[in-house]
Parts: C-alpha cells; structure tokens; sequence
C-alpha cells in the first residue's frame, strides 16, 4: 500500500464534498444521489467499468458538469457551473497531438491566467524547469509533444498541472496505456505528491496493478457502489455490483487480488473433449 | 522595376495588401489550429450579408459588417461548444450561408443599388481608399495588442479548450475576443482580397508555417511573413501581369505552400533515413530518457 494513512481526518478538513448529487450532460443525468467526502491529503482511485460515471465524477468536481440536485463543495466553496481551479490531468487521448506545442510549453500552460506577457518571468521559468527536472522531462523540454513516450506524455501534462501549484490534483486515466514500469513511476511520483500534501484523486481501469495499491477505492457504477480500502470494498458482492460480472477475490501476500471468474469461449475441439475425457 | 511606384494608387494598394495579408496570417494560425480553416470563407460571405444590409440601413460599412461578422463568428463557436454533435464546419456552413443568402436577397428585393459589391467579392486595389488603409492599419494595431496581452491564454484555450477553464482561463472571453478579431480583420481586408479569396489567406500561410516548424511562436512568425510576403508581391506581380489582385495574392502563397510541402517530404524522407541507421550518440540518447 502506497499511503501509510488513508482518509485520516486533518484541521484542514474535506477537500472535496458532495452531497446527494444527482448530475450529468445535457438534461440526462449520468450519476445519482452521489454522497462522497474527499478530506485533504487523501489519495483515493474512481474505480468501475466504461461508462459509469469515473470521469464526469471527476469533471463534477471541477464545475464542469451539470448539477440536477445536491451541493458540490470543493475547498470549502460551493462550486456552480463553471471551473474550479484544481490541477487537472485529463486523458491523453483527448489531445490533439499534431498541435505546435513543445513539452516546455505545455508546462507553462499551467499558469496561462497568471499576467499579461507573452513570456512568464524568470522565477517562474526557473519554477517551470524544477517541475520538469522533478519529473524527468527537463531534457525534453524543447521536444514536440508528439515526439515523446506515452510515459513522457503522461509527465508532460502531470506537469503542466504541478506548474499551477494545485493542493487539489484530479486525474483521468493516468496509468492507462503506459507500460509496467512507467505505470509504477507515475504511482510513486504521485504517491510522494500525496505525502506533500497535495489531495489526489484519480480515475483507473486497472483494479489490481493500480487501485489495489491505493489506501482508499470508490467503486462507481451510475452511483457510489461502495468506497473504503481496497481490502474492504473488494469483495464478490461489491465487484458484482459495480462491474456486473462474477469475480475472485483473492488475497496474497498481504494484497487483496481481483481475478476474473474463469469461463470458456468458443467451442471446445473434439481434441480437447477427448482430452478431458 | 519602381515604375508601378509611382502611383499613388499602387502605394496604397500594395501597403493595403501586404498588412492585410500577414494580418490574415497572424490570425490564420488560431484559426487553423482550431480546425476552422472553413470559417474564414464562411465568414467573408457573412460579412457580404452584413455589408449589404448596413448598405440598406444606410449604416457604416466598418461598424455594420464587424458587428455582422462578429455575431456570425460567436454563433458557430457557441453552437459548436454548446451543441458538441454540431461539427464546425456544419455551424460555419449553417450560419454563414444563412447570412450570405440574407445579403442576396436584400439585393434581389432592392433593386436601386448602385454601389458596386464585386469589389466586396472579388477584391479591387484601385478602390483601396486612405480610409481603407487606416481601418487595415487600426485593426492591425488592435489586433497585435491584443494577441500580445492574451497570448498564453489564447494559446490554451486553442489547445485544449476543455480544459483551459480549470486553470483559471476564462474561454468563453477568449472566444469573444477571437470572434471579434477574426471578424474585423475579414471586413478591413474585403476590400483587398475580395470576400470569396479571403479565406486562403486565412489558411495558407499558417498551414505552409505549420509544415515548416513545430514550435507555436515560430509558426506564427512564418505565418505572418509568407502572408505579407504573398501580399507585398501578389500585388507588384499583378500590376505586370494584369490579373485580379486577390488571385495574384493567393496563387503566390499557394506556390510558397507547395514549395513547403516538397521541402517538408524531404526532410521527413532524409529523417526517417537517419533513423534506420542509428547513431550511438541517438541510442544513448533514448536510453537516457528511459533511465
């Protein structure tokens, strides 16, 4: 387990509240009655299958959604329709990557609202390469986005959120796509992040190489299905529940491990009736 | 080679042109990048709509078109941010030829014009007046210090305008301002370039800029200089050749585009023959960037 404390309460109080939010897009509601405390310096994964609701939960954070019902409270302020200002790391495959940027300048973009120049100052340049020698990317700050490793993308626009100095950092799908070891990189990283104070939430795919790691899962499908430790919400009942499908749950060495009930697909050969016969 | 210099006409022409057209270089750029490139022809067609009813209500045709435009321009990115499953070319087209045919049929019903409005369509030099140039020259200036104010958060919202607002860029300013400044750097170049030619000096320069670089700031220089380049010497050709201005202007940075694009295929080609023999210092160099 990455966090040594989850969801202990501090002085700072909750992050993030949501009470009995009812929200979605265009008049048609996505996520239900959805009661969900965040506190400060939390580090909790959005768990459950496609289309359940994991991003717009995390775009109703940010004010990006429509609110039907219920209060959105982020930092102690009541968020409306419109932004709320959080670091964000959206999913890389909403970029456009044949935009002219550089890896420097997507950085930068993180205090695009900060003065009226063309250039940012020199502290704030120097500010801007610590964020990219802390992530490894320094060296490429000058390379087109385009030109860089789905990790290396990935620590791009986790720095272009670190820039904007957030104690909020929201991510949409941050592991997907990346292999082993820049997966683990990118949890350690975010895992020291966390220990710095900075609140972290994220949304994943991936319940055992990823959320089985973190000290406190939500699993969402339309609603809150449950939430707690990963050693506490992974249960059959609960998985069913959220995912629709029969699962093992199996513990090892400590973690709690999610397996997929085994069953056939397609037709057994004669060869292998014969064979288990 | 000075004699066309001689003329007041040409002075001002030529001027007219080549800030126009790197004007419309410098805001190609956004347009392109936020894949737009219809909305210049579509708009110039608008602003035809909004020149003829300004004409009819006996209105200024600066004031009256750039308000015309402006509005035609919020309506297709409202409608494309408000309604997702509306394409931008499908908003461009509605609004755009809405306004146009609006323009037409003013025509059609007042039949006392007597103003000429195949210099709105086509472009004519020889009618670019002092206060022709002073609009051009104006909205030029505006638009600079605008963009200079507001480049980093015009630059997010134009690559990532779904996100730009939580780190606290407001894009629903930053489409406003774009609006206004796509629709009176149309209208100050009618004139020139001619409401069914505009659109290509809107597009070209930035695409040839973009096939030569990677880098925002310098796409956006090149942009500027292939447009006032294209413009400097679409008009100095035209007075030798005899032929529309407007066109002159676009067949030039048409033939600067096509000599962008042979020269970006061969860098490519040379690069990728590079990469098939690696250097040591190239695979040292990537595996740095995966220590």
């Amino acid at each position: 387990m990455l966090h040594p404390y989850p969801h202990e309460t501090d002085e700072t109080g909750p992050a993030v509240q949501l009470r009995s939010v009812t929200c979605g897009y265009d008049g048609r509601p996505v996520l239900f009655d959805i009661d969900l405390t965040v506190m400060a310096g939390d580090f909790v994964g959005l768990v459950g299958p496609s289309g359940s609701g994991k991003t717009t939960l995390l775009r109703t954070i940010l004010g990006a959604v429509d609110v039907y019902g219920g209060q959105v409270i982020v930092n102690g302020r009541e968020i409306k329709r419109g932004a709320a200002h959080a670091g964000y790391v959206p999913q890389l495959e909403t970029i456009d990557w044949n935009f002219p940027v550089t890896v420097e300048h997507v950085v930068r973009m993180g205090r695009a609202s900060h003065g009226w120049t063309p250039w940012i100052s020199r502290r704030m340049r120097d500010e801007a390469y610590a964020v990219m020698e802390r992530l490894g990317i320094a060296n490429l700050a000058q390379r087109h986005v385009r030109a860089l490793s789905g990790g290396q993308q990935q620590r791009a626009f986790l720095g272009r959120a670190l820039f904007s100095s957030p104690r909020l950092l929201l991510l949409d799908e941050p592991t997907a796509g990346v292999d082993i070891k820049t997966r683990d990189d990118v949890l350690h990283l975010l895992d020291e992040l966390n220990h710095e104070g900075v609140t972290v939430v994220m949304t994943t795919h991936e319940i055992n190489a990823v959320a089985a790691h973190l000290p406190w899962v939500v699993c969402v499908n339309g609603r809150i299905i449950a939430e707690g430790p990963p050693s506490d919400v992974y249960t059959p009942d609960i998985l069913k529940r959220t995912y629709g499908a029969e699962m093992t749950v199996i513990q090892h060495e400590g973690m709690t491990l999610v397996a997929e009930t085994p069953h056939s697909i397609g037709r057994a050969s004669a060869r292998h009736k014969a064979k288990a016969g | 080679m000075f004699e066309p210099f001689q003329y007041d006409f040409f002075i001002r022409g030529l001027i007219a042109a080549t800030v126009a057209s790197g004007l419309c270089g410098f805001i190609g750029v956004y347009v392109v990048l936020r894949k737009m490139s219809y909305i210049g022809h579509g708009l110039s067609h608008a602003v035809f709509g909004g020149a003829v009813v300004s004409f009819v209500m006996d209105f200024n045709f600066y004031i009256g078109s750039t308000v015309w435009g402006f509005g035609s321009a919020l309506l297709i990115i409202l409608m494309t941010r408000v309604r997702k499953f509306i394409a931008a070319d499908a908003a461009i087209g509605i609004i755009t030829t809405s306004s146009f045919a609006l323009g037409v049929a003013l025509i059609s019903h007042y039949h006392k014009f007597t103003r000429n409005f195949d210099a709105a369509l086509f472009g004519n030099i020889l009618g670019v007046d002092n206060t022709d140039l002073a609009a051009i020259i104006a909205v030029t200036a505006v638009t600079l210090g605008l963009v200079v104010l507001l480049y980093r958060r015009l630059l997010f919202t134009t690559f990532d305008p779904e996100v730009a607002p939580f780190f606290g860029v407001d894009t629903n300013w930053m489409d406003a301002i774009f609006a206004l400044i796509l629709a009176s750097a149309i209208v100050v170049s009618l004139r020139v370039l001619g409401a069914t030619l505009i659109a290509a000096t809107l597009v070209i320069p930035p695409i040839t800029a973009r096939l030569l670089t990677d880098h925002f700031g310098r796409m956006m220089g090149l942009s500027v200089l292939i447009g006032a380049l294209s413009g400097f010497f679409g008009i100095y050709i035209s007075y030798y050749v005899d032929i529309a201005s407007g066109a002159s202007i676009v067949l030039l940075s048409a033939g600067l585009f096509t000599a962008a694009l042979v020269y970006s295929s061969l860098r490519q080609r040379l690069t990728s023959m590079r990469r098939i023999a690696p250097t040591p210092s190239a695979a040292q160099t990537q595996h740095a960037l995966f220590d």
